[in-house]
């Protein structure tokens, strides 16, 4: 009897600790309900359900045989993807160092106290206000030889002058980086700006007491200060690179021949336009494991080893 | 007894609701396609009106671009709420939808209105499947067309050319002069394009069929197949240098404008011309290049029929059916939409002298060339438009070069 007494008040206890429990967390977990069904059914869902097609034969309509790489030896060996995937890394690697490097700059020229400071903010965060589309078709017409600058330029009597880049097939993936960089420096300006504003006036100080000169201060101080707002602004320009889609669609819908071909692209058409559904999931896979590959090491370093080292 | 009459007020109304929804779905015809430009929704505007006119409600539904519209449509009747009748190409779009039971067949309609005898082959066999016509074709455009300008032909003293050969001879007389001898759009279908024509043009009808029909390698091998791309690749001097990524009525308009001589485009090219206010045989004028008097490359636009059990939106399909292809409609329609009647039965004196010569010219089933997508599965179209763009987009690149990837295209998309 005494045996079967005590259990009693414990079992008790833990209900009541339980029932606190899904008092205090109930409303937050019903709250996360819907966005973690979302996640797990809409993105990785529809993630592994892409995977699983792209060793599939599907054509117009999903099709769940097995036809094991097929999808993907093919996939290299088709001159457009190949294109595809040199463009994006030239086209990646410009982008986010060249909007890095305009934007700091940018930003250090407004952080001298010029005057009309709002007016050039503006200026220069403007472009980022426009969809890819509007800023695509604007510098299509920009650098078109027979409308824009090279007309204007041999108008005005240099008969010589060329600049044919969007015409020309080797030059023509650069014409996209300029137009991106446009579209992204602004963006890049305003989040570092942003940090430049927070660094602390004591450093200056100290350095101008020290006569360090003013570019060593923004290299060698200032700019690891502004570690984090470099990051923020490389992934938001990440993101950019990997769904670049839009642009090259409104500028040169990946012409002149295939000379500015992006995946993203190549995953739509092939898609939408191609009836080969299986083809362009093993593309889309293929840059699912690009960007998993590039995030990996960073998740590793920033997170799980950071974790790590204080114990 | 409250809860009770409440209840059967709210079964009233309910049915009320029901009914009267119920009897506006009488012929209630929604109606999905691509035709958004100007000149495409006045025509089809004329079907609505001839339907409204049989007692019907058209509901329109145009989504721009044909591809999202075929997603759009393909989408919902995998899930199961399709709409009463949906445009397609001529051509292999809705295979897929016919071996998965998705649309209905219309053979009943088309045995008793001897769309065998009345419709051109090629269109025919691009719509029957196993014996039976899944769709209702409603019109025929001819895709390459050669709209040249007559000014610009008469001061320079030169005839427009009938082949291939004589075409680069004129094109390089008027390069000299200053003239943009070729008008293209420069994008990969336009180019694709131009490469048909010059295939059927020069390679001939059954070269045509041979590379994108069977998709046999063995053509490739073919010395007029290498001749047809090496005329192709010299043409590539006749366009200008602003052509890349230009849009095919841009193109267009440098004909309209004088600015060009030539312009190889599908007979829909005609709206631009139109809307410029200039008339065919008048200010441009419309030719066939290649041997032989040139053959018409067809394809066109039909109507597919979602499969449904509702008797009642069975009956709305025939209605539509019975409207798309009556005599009058079809004058009206492919008139404004710059096609000819898919009917050859029916008189087309009161159209365009373009409308005319194509409707004479494929009055000869020699002349009836099926268009690409009535041959090749997109995919397959698809990889062809990638060599061709690369080949015309490379100057460097040789015809032999160009066979290989055409031999790739074969083998992995064919």
């Amino acid at each position: 009897m005494d045996s079967a007494t005590i259990p009693v008040p414990t079992v008790r206890a833990a209900s009541t600790q339980g029932r606190r429990l899904v008092r205090t967390r109930l409303p937050a977990a019903l709250a996360l309900l819907p966005t973690a069904l979302v996640v797990l059914v809409v993105y990785i869902g529809c993630m592994l359900w892409t995977v699983r097609l792209s060793f599939t034969s599907s054509t117009l309509l999903p099709k769940l045989d097995w036809v094991g790489l097929a999808q993907y030896s093919r996939l290299f060996v088709n001159d457009r993807f190949v294109t595809s995937a040199e463009n994006i890394v030239i086209f990646g690697v410009l982008f986010i160092s060249g909007c890095l490097i305009l934007g700091f700059l940018l930003a250090v020229f407004i952080d001298q106290n010029v005057r009309a400071e709002g007016i050039f903010r503006t200026v220069f965060l403007y472009p980022y206000a426009m969809s890819f589309v509007v800023t695509g078709v604007a510098w299509q017409w920009f650098l078109n030889p027979g409308l824009g600058l090279q007309k204007v330029v041999r108008d005005l009597g240099f008969e010589s002058f060329t600049f044919d880049w969007l015409v020309n097939p080797d030059m023509a993936i650069y014409t996209i980086v300029i137009a991106g960089l446009w579209h992204g420096s602004g963006l890049t300006m305003a989040i570092l700006l942003a940090g430049l504003r927070g660094v602390d006036e004591d450093l200056w100080k100290a350095a101008k007491v020290d006569g360090v000169p003013t570019w060593r201060v923004y290299t060698s101080i200032v700019l690891p200060l502004l570690r984090p707002m470099v990051v923020t602004a490389t992934v938001l320009l990440a993101t950019g690179v990997v769904k670049l889609y839009d642009l090259v669609v409104a500028m040169t819908m990946g012409g002149p021949g295939i000379a500015t071909e992006v995946p993203a692209k190549f995953v739509m058409d092939h898609l939408f336009e191609r009836n080969n559904i299986a083809l362009g999931t093993a593309a889309a896979t293929i840059m699912l494991i690009t960007v998993v590959a590039v995030l990996a090491p960073w998740v590793y370093a920033r997170y799980i080893r950071a974790q790590r080292r204080p114990a | 007894m409250r809860l009770k009459t409440r209840v059967s007020a709210y079964t009233l109304a309910i049915a009320l609701v029901w009914t009267s929804g119920a009897s506006a779905q009488q012929m209630k015809a929604e109606v999905l396609h691509w035709w958004t430009s100007a000149g495409e929704s006045a025509a089809v505007k004329v079907f609505a009106d001839q339907f409204t006119k049989a007692g019907g409600t058209w509901v329109d539904n145009a989504i721009a671009g044909g591809a999202n519209a075929r997603t759009a449509g393909i989408n919902r009747m995998v899930g199961g709420n399709p709409p009463t009748m949906m445009q397609f190409n001529t051509g292999k779009q809705f295979d897929e939808l016919v071996s998965n039971d998705l649309v209905r067949d219309v053979e009943a309609q088309a045995k008793a209105g001897k769309w065998r005898e009345i419709m051109p082959k090629p269109i025919v066999d691009a719509t029957v499947r196993e014996g039976k016509f899944y769709a209702v074709p409603v019109n025929i455009h001819g895709q390459n067309w050669l709209f040249y300008n007559t000014k610009v032909f008469a001061d320079a003293g030169l005839e427009p050319p009938k082949t291939f050969p004589e075409l680069i001879a004129s094109g390089e007389k008027l390069k000299a002069k200053g003239i943009i001898p070729i008008a293209l759009g420069g994008q990969p279908n336009w180019e694709h394009n131009l490469f048909r024509a010059a295939l059927v043009g020069h390679g001939g009808a059954d070269m045509f069929r041979a590379v994108y029909g069977k998709r046999d390698p063995k053509i490739l091998k073919d010395p007029k197949f290498k001749e047809t791309v090496e005329l192709f690749g010299k043409m590539r001097a006749l366009v200008d240098p602003g052509s890349p990524g230009r849009n095919w009525n841009d193109a267009t308009a440098l004909v309209i404008t004088n600015k060009a001589a030539m312009h190889f485009n599908g007979d829909w090219a005609k709206g631009e011309f139109i809307a410029a206010g200039q008339t065919a045989g008048k200010e441009y004028g419309c030719t066939l290049v290649g041997e032989g008097g040139g053959k018409l490359v067809i394809g066109g636009d039909v109507f597919v029929f979602p499969a449904t059990k509702d008797k009642n939106a069975l009956a709305t399909q025939d209605k539509l059916i019975e409207v798309l292809l009556d005599p009058t409609s079809q004058i009206e329609f492919n008139k404004k939409k710059g096609s000819i009647p898919v009917r050859m039965d029916v008189d087309v004196s009161s159209m365009d002298v373009c409308a005319q010569k194509s409707h004479a010219v494929l009055s000869d089933p020699a002349n009836q060339v099926e268009a690409m997508e009535l041959l090749s599965p997109p995919n397959f179209s698809g990889a062809m438009q990638d060599a061709v763009t690369q080949f015309w987009n490379t100057p460097n690149m040789s015809a032999d070069t160009f066979i290989e990837k055409v031999t790739a295209a074969m083998r992995d998309a064919g």
